[in-house]
């Protein structure tokens, strides 16, 4: 009855059923190859990015869970732990863009609560193809009101995120979710069922056939009762989930619990062969006793079916009832669906027949890993090779714009560019001020949320750079991580840790194999000379569309802590007559720019260079700077480069601008391009900062004690930008409307369809 | 019960299984204001002897129906009503607007936000009276900067009852720009009349779509919402030195 056909359907390789074959010492039935196929998915084994993982650092003394549970967690003193972790939901939100958002955020909060930690924050990495594409403004405003709809009713703030437009994104959208919560450091509490005999619980949502996804799971007898009555994407509820956390929360205060798994991905199959495998133990469950949604689903569905809001507990003996009693507050009846075993097998019966049984280890530790064939793509060499002198004069300046000058043109687009300009639109969707702890509102920089009780605050950022990657995905990697610790270090929080999620195509090209273990390189190497070890993430794969892959996209959350939230620093410019340091200085590295991208439609040259020591200088610079309340404010120079940061430090502050002299930089022949490497160019490792004029010289004195290059470069006031370099006023715009560009860009492609 | 104007004032703060502003409206009570606060849950049937009952934001029961339009069948909300009939003070914040709404505790209804989005931000609401428990704290005409966070906070009613309201000086707060004037643009959700806060005819009842306890403390942006909670404590230890007297 397995035939090759049914193997090709569970995406399971002739050698990996041979692999079944040995465990099990026998023919697997269809339940059983159902179990295999999804704990050996790509999903849930890592198996073609597994033996590249293991090489990251995930160790530290802050360090108090690494990868392998629910979720990270790092100390962040007061006896508490920050809990967090990234996830990724991309392909259900390309299909159904809001259901797919929203249980993808479903998702990662009960990663979250599931270690004992009350959720305290939210961020997302969005990426989409470009705005002006059709369809893209359909996605976006689907995908964010999803977001929104799941986190709003949770009462969990969005603080902040990222959203970036291009091309390489349009068949496949990235939707990456971020969750951090808050325990007792002695409470948290672990994935794991041991104690034979000790009763496992099933509470939440009733399972349905939701999720059961077409590719690994159907047999021939499955497709022809059910294919129609199986939605593609799960649908959150966001009310249940609400009462799950509250309700499971309550809980783990009892101390009655064993351990507690969330079903996500591969549902009771992941969670049950998951808790067993951690404690060593077996589990044995009957699969009649779990409340299903919908009559004569089989043990197959039942075991492989996604529906969201449901938890798996393994409860203490005695102390039942008590747990019974606190679900039954909140409206929820946990079942007894089974026992802990002692024979290290997963034993799945109906009405009390044996219909699968697998040892667990066979289905977690014991899938199959890949060391898969990597080879350089054979673009690469092509594309990092950039002559700036070689590039023509860009056509959009002569196509009518009475723009003044070159350097306002290319200051105006990148104001106007979708993945630069105000994400005010989303993020006013979001509710980002609940649980009144947000003490920097989102829109830029990191977000940062105040942890009442103690003088701390946790400050939080996403970031990638899917275009820095495809030219570099060593380099790249090295890039995201720097600049993510960076937005930490810019509002005076120490970075302590970090996830990530590692979004790139097909693994069994070697092209994107390769791209994959060079981002996993860089990744470590950035992690282990900053400091931020990796506590967690997600991998997802196949990210592909008609045989062409989106760009390498590694997303890391860096989180960090402030001992003092009330010395928090924002990035905005707070008053006029300070003055602006450049802490850190450029080169005018226009490889891989938003500039080149946006006005010679390139995507081209090496990314900026890297030096993580430096790099680790200057963020500890910036911490003790804050820390010392000598600055007034921090901001991370990142896409768009020098003016585009100042430009936003002046956005949102009714108006104050600002005056600046730079060092002009020599990378080409042609003038236009050194004054736009000068100003737009992405040189890493800088940070632009206002200081009172009364803490000039010892800010100074700090940067040279530290080794960073510092130097002045203008004052805030006026209501103007205004930027000379090597004595020419390149850049002389107001301010009024230059925020203008930079406010309207998104929400444009949305008001156009309500008048 | 309050006795002595020196007695610290008791807040209940309603919990429904979806609300996620409870903690909020407790904190701002008790760390921001100093005085105390219970939770009282939604299935409870006594207020635990509360001086001033807050109903806070979130999402009373998912809210798919309607916003709060199961809530007003909560046990709890039997002993709201009886505490409202005998004067004391409700505060219907958000979601607890609705759900006084709803209960018919307050005259109207709620629409979907006129942008047919959420919006959180922080807007500015007037204070047109302040002869309610929760305003007499603030100046008339004082405008309070203070954070929406709703997707239907378009407050209607029919043209007969706007009119009472505004015939009894029902209208509490209305949206403004930040200089107190009325704009079409500084009306976030689309409400009639820009209202954002009313009371009913006794006016110890007030519901407002603002969120006042996510506006009591500089750090977060604003420190205007104080006023409101102060309101109400003055109020309650004026009516206690009466009493006393």
């Amino acid at each position: 009855m397995i035939d090759p056909q049914v193997l090709e359907r569970h995406q399971l390789k002739p050698d990996e059923y041979d692999r079944i074959l040995q465990f099990l010492g026998r023919e697997p039935n269809l339940t059983e190859l159902g179990l295999f196929s999804v704990m050996w998915s790509e999903h849930c084994s890592y198996k073609s990015s597994r033996v590249h993982l293991k090489t990251l650092p995930t160790e530290g003394p802050q360090v108090l869970q690494g990868p392998g549970e629910n979720a990270g967690a790092v100390d962040i003193g007061d006896g508490l732990a920050a809990v967090f972790k990234i996830e990724s939901h991309n392909h259900p939100s390309f299909i159904e863009p809001y259901q797919g958002a929203a249980t993808g955020v479903g998702g990662i909060i009960r990663d979250i609560f599931t270690m004992g930690a009350r959720p305290i924050a939210l961020l997302n990495s969005l990426r989409f193809g470009a705005l002006d594409m059709p369809g893209t403004p359909r996605l976006l405003e689907g995908v964010v009101a999803g977001i929104a709809g799941y986190g709003n009713s949770m009462g969990i703030p969005t603080v902040g995120g990222e959203i970036t437009f291009d091309p390489a994104y349009a068949g496949n959208p990235l939707v990456n979710v971020f969750c951090l919560g808050v325990a007792k450091a002695s409470d948290i509490i672990k994935g794991v069922a041991s104690g034979v005999g000790n009763a496992v619980y099933y509470v939440g949502a009733k399972t349905g056939r939701d999720g059961i996804h077409g590719a690994t799971m159907a047999s021939a007898e499955f497709d022809e009762r059910s294919a129609e009555k199986r939605p593609a994407v799960q649908v959150g509820d966001p009310f249940m989930e609400k009462l799950l956390l509250e309700a499971c929360l309550e809980v783990m205060k009892t101390d009655a619990l064993i351990g507690i798994q969330d079903m996500g991905a591969a549902g009771l199959t992941c969670s049950t062969s998951e808790m067993g495998s951690r404690g060593g133990a077996g589990i044995e469950i009957d699969i009649s006793l779990v409340p299903q949604r919908e009559s004569g689903m089989t043990p197959y569905e039942i075991m492989l079916s996604e529906s969201q809001e449901r938890m798996l507990l393994v409860v203490k003996p005695g102390r039942e009832a008590e747990v019974e009693r606190i679900f039954e507050k909140w409206d929820l009846h946990a079942v007894s669906i089974g026992r802990v075993t002692a024979d290290g097998m997963l034993r799945v019966r109906e009405r009390g027949q044996v219909v699968a049984e697998v040892p667990t280890g066979a289905l977690t530790d014991q899938a199959p890993v890949y060391r898969r064939p990597m080879t350089p793509p054979d673009y690469l060499a092509d594309a990092q090779r950039l002559d700036l002198d070689a590039l023509e004069r860009p056509r959009a300046l002569d196509a009518g714009r009475t723009l003044s000058s070159p350097a306002t043109h290319g200051l105006f687009a990148l104001l106007g560019s979708p993945t630069i300009a105000s994400k005010r639109w989303a993020y006013r969707q979001y509710d980002h001020m609940v649980r009144t702890n947000t003490i920097n509102l989102p829109g830029l920089g990191a977000g940062v949320v105040r942890l009442k009780g103690t003088d701390r605050a946790l400050a939080m950022s996403l970031d990638g750079n899917g275009r820095y990657c495809y030219l570099d995905p060593y380099r790249g990697a090295m890039l995201a991580v720097a600049e993510s610790a960076r937005n930490v270090a810019c509002t005076g929080a120490r970075p302590l840790g970090a996830t990530n999620c590692l979004n790139f195509g097909n693994p069994e090209r070697p092209e994107i194999m390769w791209q994959l273990a060079k981002a996993v390189e860089g990744l470590g190497a950035a992690c282990r000379a900053l400091g931020v070890p990796i506590t967690g993430g997600n991998v997802s794969l196949y990210n592909e569309t008609d045989g062409a892959a989106i760009y390498p996209t590694p997303v890391i959350g860096v989180v960090g802590v402030l001992d003092h939230a009330d010395r928090v620093v924002g990035s905005r410019f707070r008053a006029p007559g300070d003055v602006i340091v450049l802490l850190g200085e450029g080169s005018g590295e226009l490889g891989g720019s938003e500039y080149l991208k946006l006005v010679y439609d390139l995507v081209r040259g090496a990314p900026p260079a890297l030096d993580l020591d430096r790099e680790r200088a200057l963020q500890e610079l910036v911490i003790a700077l804050v820390g010392e309340r000598l600055i007034r404010s921090a901001s991370d120079c990142s896409e768009g480069g020098l003016a585009v940061t100042v430009g936003e430090c002046s956005f949102g502050t009714g108006g104050i601008g600002a005056e600046l002299s730079v060092e002009p930089v020599n990378v080409a022949r042609n003038p236009h391009l050194n004054v736009a490497a000068t100003l737009f160019g992405e040189s890493a490792s800088r940070i632009v900062v206002s200081v009172a004029g009364d803490a000039v010289t010892a800010v100074l004195k700090q940067a040279a004690a530290a080794g960073v290059p510092t130097r002045v470069i203008g004052r805030t006031g006026g209501d103007r930008l205004r930027i000379a370099t090597g004595g020419d006023i390149v850049i002389d715009v107001s301010i009024e409307e230059a925020e203008r560009v930079w406010s309207t860009a998104i929400e444009r492609y949305f008001v156009k369809k309500v008048a | 019960m309050l006795t002595r104007a020196g007695d610290t004032v008791k807040f209940a703060v309603i919990v429904f299984p979806g609300s996620n502003c409870d903690e909020d409206a407790y904190h701002a009570a008790t760390a921001v204001l100093g005085q105390k606060a219970e939770y009282v849950w939604h299935k409870d049937t006594d207020l635990k002897g509360a001086d001033v009952v807050v109903l806070p934001g979130g999402f009373a029961h998912g809210d798919y129906l309607r916003t709060g339009a199961m809530a007003r069948f909560s046990p709890i909300m039997r002993e709201v009503r009886t505490f409202a009939e005998r004067g004391g003070p409700v505060l219907g914040i958000c979601n607890g607007f609705q759900v006084l709404l709803e209960a018919g505790l307050l005259p109207g209804a709620m629409l979907r936000n006129r942008g047919l989005k959420f919006r959180c931000e922080h807007v500015h609401i007037r204070v047109e009276q302040t002869d309610t428990p929760f305003t007499l704290a603030c100046r008339g005409g004082q405008v309070l900067r203070m954070p929406i966070a709703h997707g239907e906070g378009n407050y209607f009613a029919e043209p007969d009852v706007i009119a009472r309201l505004e015939a009894n000086r029902q209208v509490i707060f209305r949206y403004t720009t930040a200089e107190g004037e009325l704009r079409d643009d500084a009306n976030p959700n689309g409400s009639v009349s820009a209202i954002a806060g009313i009371c009913n005819d006794t006016r110890n009842v007030v519901g407002l779509m603002p969120h006042p306890e996510r506006a009591c403390e500089s750090p977060l942006g604003s420190a205007d919402g104080l006023l409101i909670f102060e309101s109400v404590v003055q109020s309650l230890k004026a009516g206690a030195l009466v009493a006393g007297a």
